[in-house]
Parts: structure tokens; C-alpha cells; sequence
């Protein structure tokens, strides 16, 4: 195989990362613009989601397409729940208070990660893809799949920047976002906007996961690499600010997966934890993001 | 006067339990007193300065390796490898504190994590030197000091470590840089305007937070024989903010007093079930909503006031 279709197979396998990252982040950078919380168990939202749909697709059975469907359906309301659960019981009574947040969603994190060990077990286990078709190139076969994926990933994001532009509950959680004293004031029930937030946040990391999980497979560690990415992808974009971190997320997306084709995956994280805390240090609204006052 | 006869006690309550204690125990105490050091650096940053870090196991893990490097590739004895390893989280505190320091809050803690993962995946990377994920086999606390035996010195320095790091953390913050760490904590504006440079306060206070946390990774892979990747992984970062968080952050005996109480919910829960993991988690959350001031922290704000 000759250099061009190696480095297009090397692109293709990289949007695929870029497709996901750019969901998982997105929740993340939810959650921190209209929060203020940082969400460390934002990855163990992804290995949820990732297990939910092992156990609904096994549960179910049936054709894989129906088992998939089901699974992509129900696997992030399951997740979305279990994070407005953890908002209400937890982060609420910490009154949104940024370290106290950081702290009790490590805590998170290690439950999360304990009941999937305990429940699922240490294993990794694959999901069914809902349809096996590869479409050939003129020099390699590619999986339709993965390429599902890539256009799934841009309907969902197309789907939420239509939530948060165009219909009311979009515009009273873009209202918490700028002020939430006055949104208050306004009879918005912030409360609510906050647990609805979150539980769209960690649904929108369990799609990605779902999406991921008949390619990768699913595991009780899973959430690791996406969290750092994503943490990654939001700091880069500007925080806060939906539209620099999917452009962050592509471009994150295909050079992480480029420098991990070419020469070391570990490499690529060493570089991209270092830009980012550089980032954050010299540029902290971000590469795309505007200073705010 | 008080506070020297607690401390004083506390130390001499600690070796009659190491005398008395059989041998799986005072392991066990060795292995607490060495961590505590490293609570006691997380505590100086956090609990007196109020610098939420989550990269402290990139200063442990330069103490591990610091002193682990040189002893298995330059042949150096244990104690010049003891000091390597000390200073070496030093100067990793201070080149992370240049760059991270010009941050606060919310973006110093993803800073100071981004930090220690680079760190971690740099000894994945040179993991022909480092050993990676295997790590490193060192000969251990045999030998270390001539006539005892490998428990007996073990738990010997360790005790030694630890009193010397109480000591040095007690005059340190009943003196006047002390309480300088704490007015960066209460209101840094405010020192600034005193004149204080919060800067160099704030990155003197993770130097010697590093310093802490080197001499703990030092003495852990010299005494217990063994550095690896592992201990550069977020979860000792975490640890750390727990045993303070347990014992009180911003109290000196709060970090023996967390890390022993964390060591031994751990121990105990291991002997009934497997998910152990689950106790760290739920210990952080119920730490954080019900009692955020730890335990010594809350006696010393219900009955004991004169707790340094």
C-alpha cells in the first residue's frame, strides 16, 4: 500500500476518534458553561453508557440492527438518568461550588467505576455492529460502519445546536448559562435547567459510547481516554464555548489519531496534555475562544 | 506549650505502638507514616495555602524515580538516593509551579493534572528506562542500617521520616511564612496589597509541598523495593486529597490521622468484599457534603480551638 491511501485510511480512522470525541466533548462543555462544574466522571458517563448497551443489546436480542437501535435509544436515557440523579442528590447540595463539584465527581468517578467491576466484571466485551457491510476502495475495504458513525455523530450535534438555538428549553438553559440570578428572576426554575443539563451532558458521552462500543469494546476502564480527550478537546476550543470545541475536537481528533498512526499513541497524549496545559496557562479563553470580561 | 506536648506525644505514642505492634502491623505503620509524609506535603499546598492540586503524583513519582534511577544506573547508595529523590520533587514542584501558578482555581487543578499525566505517559514512553508499567525492582530496606533487620530498619526510617516532616511542618506553620501561606489561602488580594508577592508565596509553599511529597516517593521505593509507572497515575494525586480531606485540611496531625483512617477502612472493607474502590469513592462524596472540614478539623472547630 502506498503512502496516499495509507495516510487516507489513517484520516478515515481518525474521524471516526474526531466523530466521538467531538459528542463526548460537547457534553462536557455543556456542563461546564452553563454549570461551572467541571465534570471529572465525565468519561465513566461514556464506560456507562458503553456497559448499558452491552447489557441491553444481550438482553434483547434479536437482529443486531434492532438490538443496536435499542440500545442507542435507551442506553443514554438510562445514563442521562443516573446523572440527574447524581445532580439532585449531590452536586446541588454543594451548591455548584467549583472544587467541592471536582471533588465529589472523583468520587463519582470511583463508584461508577466499581459498580461497572462489580456488575459487569473485569472483561471486555464487544457489541454486535448493527450491520457488517464494507465498502471497498480501490485500495483497502473500509468498514460502512465506522463511516455510520462519522455521519450518526454530525446529526446528533446538528440535532443539539438546533436544541440550543431554536427551541424554548434551549434558550432557558442558554439563559442560565449568561446569568443565572436574573434567569431566576425570570420565574426559570434553575434547579431543573441545571439536573436537565447534566443528565444532556452525560446522555450525549453515552451516545458516543454506544456509537464506539461495536468498534471498540466495552470496558470498566473505557472511560479514561476519553475524559483526558475530552478535557483536552474543551480546554483547547475555549471553555464554554460549543462551537470551538467541535472545531477543537476535529482538530484534536485527526492529528491525535495521525500522530498515533505514524509514530506512538503514547506520544500523541504526552504532546496533547502538554498543549493543553500551555493552553490554559498563556491562552485561557482558549485557542478559538474570545476573552470575556 | 500544649501543642509541643501533643505533637510530642502523638510521636511517642506512634513508637510504643511500633514496639509493641507484631510485625504485620508495624509494616503496615511503616507504610502509613511514609504516606502521611506525602499528606502532610499535599496539606501544606492545599490545607494552608489553598492550592487545590491534582498533579501531586508527578512530585511523588519524581521521588520514586529520583531516588530509583540513580540506584539501579549509577549504583548510589540508599541515603544519597533518599536526597535525590527529595530534591527531585522539589524541582519538578517548582518547574510545574512557574507555569501553573500563573493560573488559579478551576483551571490550576485541569493545569496541574495535565501536568502529571504528561509525566506518567513520559515514563510509559522511556519505558526501557523506567521499566513502565513493571517498574523497577530495588534491593529493599536490608541492610540499611548495619545490625537490624529488613522490618526493623524499615520501620526505623520510616519513623524518623515522619517525625522530622511533623516537626518541620509544625515549626512551619506556627512561624511567620506559615502564616503568610495561610493569608494566600484567606484572601490573596488583600496580602497583596500588605505587600507579599503571592507568586513567589505560592510557588515557594509547592516547592516545599514537592520537597514532602519527593521524600515520601523516595522512601516508599527504597524501603518497600520497588518504582513503578504506577505511582505517577492520577490516583495518587487523588490519595493524597483524601487522606487530607479525611483528617482535616489545614490541621497538622489531620494528615496521619486521614491516612491512617483511610488505610484501614480500605484494609478492613478488603477482608469482606472486593470493591474497595467503592469506599474511596464514597468516602470523597459524603467527605465533601457532610463534613468538609475533616476529621480534626471539625474538633478543633467544636471543641479543641488551640489545634494548630
Amino acid at each position: 500500500m502506498g503512502f496516499g491511501p495509507f495516510l487516507l485510511l489513517a484520516l478515515m480512522e481518525s474521524a471516526v476518534t474526531a466523530a466521538t470525541l467531538a459528542l463526548t466533548a460537547v457534553g462536557l462543555s455543556l456542563v461546564f458553561g452553563v454549570m461551572r462544574v467541571v465534570n471529572v466522571a465525565h468519561g465513566e458517563f461514556f464506560m456507562l453508557g458503553a456497559v448499558a448497551a452491552w447489557f441491553i443489546t444481550n438482553f434483547i436480542g434479536g437482529p443486531p440492527w434492532f438490538a443496536f437501535l435499542m440500545a442507542l435509544a435507551l442506553a443514554p436515557l438510562a445514563v442521562a438518568a443516573i446523572a440527574a440523579l447524581a445532580d439532585r442528590l449531590i452536586l446541588k447540595r454543594l451548591d455548584y461550588e467549583p472544587e467541592a463539584t471536582i471533588v465529589a465527581t472523583i468520587g463519582l468517578l470511583y463508584i461508577f467505576q466499581q459498580a461497572a467491576l462489580s456488575f459487569y466484571g473485569p472483561q471486555a466485551m464487544p457489541v454486535e455492529p448493527p450491520f457488517n457491510f464494507r465498502i471497498q476502495l480501490p485500495w483497502f475495504g473500509y468498514s460502512a460502519y465506522k463511516l455510520s458513525v462519522i455521519l450518526l455523530a454530525a446529526l446528533v450535534l446538528i440535532g443539539v445546536w438546533l436544541f440550543l438555538t431554536r427551541s424554548k428549553a434551549g434558550l432557558v438553559m442558554r439563559a442560565t448559562q449568561v446569568d443565572r440570578e436574573t434567569a431566576q428572576a425570570f420565574g426559570i426554575d434553575t434547579d431543573r435547567v441545571y439536573a436537565a443539563v447534566f443528565a444532556l451532558g452525560a446522555g450525549l458521552a453515552a451516545i458516543a459510547a454506544v456509537l464506539i462500543v461495536p468498534i471498540a469494546q466495552a470496558h470498566y476502564l473505557m472511560g479514561h481516554d476519553p475524559l483526558l480527550l475530552a478535557f483536552i478537546t474543551v480546554i483547547v476550543g475555549g471553555l464554554g464555548s460549543l462551537r470551538g470545541t467541535v472545531i477543537a475536537a476535529i482538530l484534536i481528533g485527526l492529528s491525535d489519531g495521525l500522530i498515533a498512526f505514524f509514530w506512538s499513541p503514547t506520544l500523541a497524549k504526552i504532546l496533547a496534555t502538554l498543549l493543553v496545559a500551555m493552553v490554559l496557562v498563556f491562552r485561557p479563553q482558549g485557542l478559538f475562544g474570545a476573552r470575556t470580561t | 506549650m500544649k501543642v509541643w506536648i501533643l505533637h510530642v506525644a502523638v510521636l511517642l505514642a506512634l513508637l510504643v505502638l511500633l514496639l509493641v505492634l507484631p510485625a504485620y502491623h508495624a509494616t503496615n505503620l511503616a507504610r502509613i507514616m511514609v504516606l502521611a509524609v506525602f499528606a502532610i506535603g499535599y496539606n501544606l499546598a492545599f490545607g494552608y495555602t489553598g492550592l487545590l492540586s491534582l498533579g501531586h503524583a508527578l512530585f511523588f513519582a519524581a521521588g520514586v524515580y529520583g531516588a530509583a534511577l540513580p540506584v539501579t544506573y549509577l549504583g548510589f547508595a540508599q541515603l544519597p538516593a533518599l536526597i535525590a529523590g527529595l530534591v527531585a520533587g522539589a524541582v519538578m514542584a517548582g518547574l510545574t509551579g512557574l507555569l501553573a501558578l500563573r493560573t488559579a482555581g478551576v483551571s490550576f487543578m485541569i493545569v496541574t493534572l495535565m501536568f502529571a499525566q504528561a509525566g506518567y505517559l513520559s515514563l510509559l514512553y522511556f519505558g526501557e528506562v523506567t521499566g513502565g508499567d513493571e517498574g523497577l525492582v530495588l534491593p529493599g530496606a536490608a541492610g540499611l542500617i548495619p545490625g537490624l533487620s529488613a522490618d526493623a530498619a524499615r520501620t526505623t526510617i520510616a519513623y524518623g521520616l515522619f517525625a522530622l516532616a511533623l516537626i518541620a511542618s509544625l515549626l512551619l506553620v506556627r512561624g511567620r511564612f506559615g502564616r503568610t501561606m495561610v493569608a494566600m489561602r484567606e484572601n490573596e488580594e488583600r496580602s497583596r496589597m500588605l505587600g507579599y508577592n503571592p507568586f513567589a508565596v505560592k510557588l515557594a509553599a509547592l516547592v516545599l509541598s514537592g520537597l514532602f511529597a519527593g521524600a515520601s516517593g523516595a522512601a516508599y521505593a527504597l524501603l518497600f523495593g520497588y518504582a513503578g509507572a504506577s505511582f505517577a497515575t492520577i490516583q495518587y494525586s487523588i490519595l493524597p486529597m483524601l487522606w487530607v480531606l479525611m483528617g482535616g485540611a489545614g490541621t497538622v496531625l489531620g494528615p496521619l490521622i486521614g491516612t491512617a483512617a483511610m488505610f484501614y477502612l480500605v484494609d478492613i472493607a478488603g477482608s469482606y468484599t472486593t470493591a474497595t474502590l467503592l469506599f474511596v469513592g464514597v468516602a470523597l462524596v459524603l467527605l465533601i457534603l457532610f463534613a468538609p472540614r475533616g476529621i480534626l478539623g471539625t474538633i478543633r472547630e467544636r471543641w479543641l480551638p488551640w489545634l494548630p
